[in-house]
């Protein structure tokens, strides 16, 4: 059996990745990708600890699963949100590049 | 043997990973992205999470990035090769590698023995899911509804106003 650790350093290196994308990246594409990226370390964290650890309380053994179950629906959410505001931002200035979008930049 | 499988697919996840921020052409990054979700999906099955690995794959690889594809596709543009990075991009580098400095010790030094492993039934988990988290679950029924609703309106073409 692989260490809890180790997969709480694999989510740190993704969710940093992720970070990185965030960061660095101009098309607002590539900006979603890495809010994925960052999201699904989070979901290998939860699921790892909730299949490491024995539940306490009032908490089952596999409610970390649940927890990601929803993470994985807003997920799904946030990208068809995402793909219509980025459709109305290229309809109407025809760029995704987001250091272009500075209308309310002050 | 779980040792050999969980180092080949944190190699693949995380190369993948590499590949969605380095990539230059878009739809290689949405390529590379799928690699890394598929990837997370193994990682799932390697911790005994059956239906999480199922609704991976079936979420991740088949709709998300099928949206994503869509939104690579509708907004092709001549400029897509020389917008992919931006001129901080050192700096972000910087800072990410920082957070990694902080994140990465302080989940060695915490270190959780995990008491055992098990396995979530696929009845364990609908039925937590129906009584436990049934009121998040309502909840997240109506935030999918609702972001539904909110992509159409705003992606739709507005004829009252040209």
């Amino acid at each position: 059996m692989v260490d809890l650790v180790w997969f709480q350093l694999l989510s740190a290196i993704l969710f940093v990745i992720g970070l990185y994308g965030v960061m660095a990246r101009r098309s607002a594409v590539l900006i979603i990708m890495s809010i994925e990226l960052m999201l699904n370390a989070v979901n290998i964290n939860l699921i790892a600890a909730a299949s490491h650890m024995e539940g306490t309380g009032k908490f089952s053994d596999f409610d970390g699963q649940l927890i990601a179950i929803f993470i994985i629906t807003v997920a799904a959410a946030e990208v068809g949100l995402a793909l219509a505001i980025i459709l109305r931002m290229f309809k109407n200035r025809s760029t995704v590049n987001v250091d272009e979008i500075n209308l309310m930049k002050w | 043997m779980a040792w050999f499988i969980f180092i080949s697919l944190a190699v693949l996840t995380i190369a993948g990973a590499l590949g969605v921020v380095v990539a230059r052409n878009v739809v290689h990054a949405a390529l590379a992205l799928l690699v890394s979700l598929i990837a997370v999906a193994g990682i799932y099955l390697v911790l005994f999470a059956e239906f999480l690995a199922l609704v991976q794959v079936l979420i991740y690889g088949g709709a998300i990035i099928i949206v994503l594809m869509f939104a690579i596709m509708l907004t092709r543009n001549t400029d897509y090769p020389k917008i992919s990075d931006n001129k901080q991009w050192p700096l972000a580098a910087l800072a990410a590698l920082a957070f990694l400095g902080v994140l990465a010790p302080s989940f060695i030094i915490n270190r959780v023995e995990g008491t055992k492993s098990h396995n979530a039934s696929f009845e364990g988990i609908g039925e937590s899911l129906f009584t436990t988290w049934a009121v998040p679950f309502e909840i997240a029924s109506l935030v999918l509804l609702v972001a539904l609703i909110g992509a159409i309106i705003i992606a739709r073409s507005d004829e009252e106003e040209n």
